[in-house]
């Protein structure tokens, strides 16, 4: 019975796949200090100085985080304008 | 037997350190090992009352620190084991009493006489904590399913990790194997892939360890206790023995086990 007010309040989910995923996220930022908003941050700028040199695709870049071990890796995905289609622009 | 000094610290406290420490030096002691604990819990003793040694208190940690009785006299034995010692905390000081190179001089006198040094650390990340880990050759880490336990032992691996005693050794204590088959806990390999360390024990909650503790008994003497089951194996992975992970899918006894047989669908 318990189950089923559960289920009808939305709480019915087990809970550790929540807690886990949230724990990721969490951990990610107590071992590089980087929040997310820091994160957003990194981005733009990264952005501003790589166009200075190469023309990129800004809304298509991807800056995530990954685990390896208990070290973490930033990585970054930054697509680059085909030279063609420069050309022709 | 190896002379090897263990610290077991957790970040966040109450997550069952000092009944590990406890635990496992019981278990060693029963295996033939010379033994001795150490309660670097200084203002917050409990070591002597979970082992049941709290009456025969004279001297403690800061009085051998600070020269004021022999190594020998604040050693309480357990007489119910061959070769069990405490060197309680004091009660009535902080830890700035004690000093990381006081603990190695203490350990390195030690190491002469006893095979095991567990030293059994205060929460935390302040000195009490590096007190603790200063002598160390393996840090234990405690922890339990939760996300707070979790986060705190990753805070605390990285401090071991940083001040080069690593690598940190991960105990995940009291899982309720019911709530982890309804995906309602973090399973071990949760918290494994969480925190990327080794694996050196997983204990299952078990009452048992409160009614043995409320007597002063470590569970480990108990038989038919699976708590105590669990501490013996990390007792026997400690000392280099291969002892398989006891499954904690099987530890749900007639009920969950008939439950299962009612519902065959659930995982």
């Amino acid at each position: 019975m318990n189950r089923l007010i559960d289920r009808l309040l939305g709480r019915g989910a087990p809970s550790a796949s929540l807690a886990k995923e949230r724990m990721k996220l969490v951990l990610i930022h107590d071992r590089t200090n980087l929040t997310p908003g820091a994160l957003d941050t990194l981005k733009d700028e990264l952005i501003q100085v790589i166009s200075r040199h190469v023309e990129i695709e800004p809304e298509a870049v991807r800056i995530e985080m990954a685990q390896e071990g208990r070290q973490q890796r930033l990585i970054a995905d930054i697509p680059l304008r085909p030279t063609r289609q420069r050309r022709l622009g | 037997m190896p002379r090897l000094v263990i610290t077991i610290t957790s970040g966040k406290g109450g997550v069952g350190k000092t009944t590990a420490t406890a635990n496992l030096g019981a278990a060693l002691a029963a295996m033939g090992g010379k033994v001795v604990c150490i309660d670097a819990d200084i203002g917050l003793r409990n070591l002597d009352v979970v082992l049941g040694l709290e009456n025969r208190i004279v001297y403690d940690l800061v009085d051998v620190v600070e020269g004021r009785c022999r190594l020998r006299q604040a050693m309480i034995r357990d007489k119910r084991l061959p070769e069990l010692y405490l060197i309680p905390a004091a009660q009535t000081r902080d830890k700035t009493a004690v000093s990381p190179s006081d603990m190695m001089r203490l350990c390195d006198e030690l190491k002469q006489d006893f095979d095991w040094i567990l030293i059994d650390s205060p929460a935390g990340i302040e000195r009490g904590f590096r007190n603790a880990i200063a002598p160390a050759d393996i840090v234990m880490v405690v922890t339990n399913p939760e996300v707070s336990a979790v986060r705190d032992a990753d805070r605390i691996i990285g401090l071991i990790e940083a001040e080069e005693k690593g690598p940190a050794r991960l105990v995940i204590n009291r899982i309720k194997p019911g709530m982890v088959r309804r995906g309602d806990m973090l399973s071990a390999d949760d918290v494994l892939e969480l925190l990327a360390v080794e694996l050196v024990g997983m204990v299952p909650e078990d009452e048992i360890v409160i009614t043995s503790t409320n007597r002063g008994l470590p569970v480990v003497l108990d038989g038919k206790s699976k708590a105590g089951q669990a501490f013996r194996n990390i007792a026997r992975r400690l000392n280099g023995e291969k002892v398989p992970f006891l499954s904690m899918e099987e530890e749900g006894g007639i009920f969950s086990r008939l439950t299962r047989f009612i519902r065959p669908g659930g995982a």
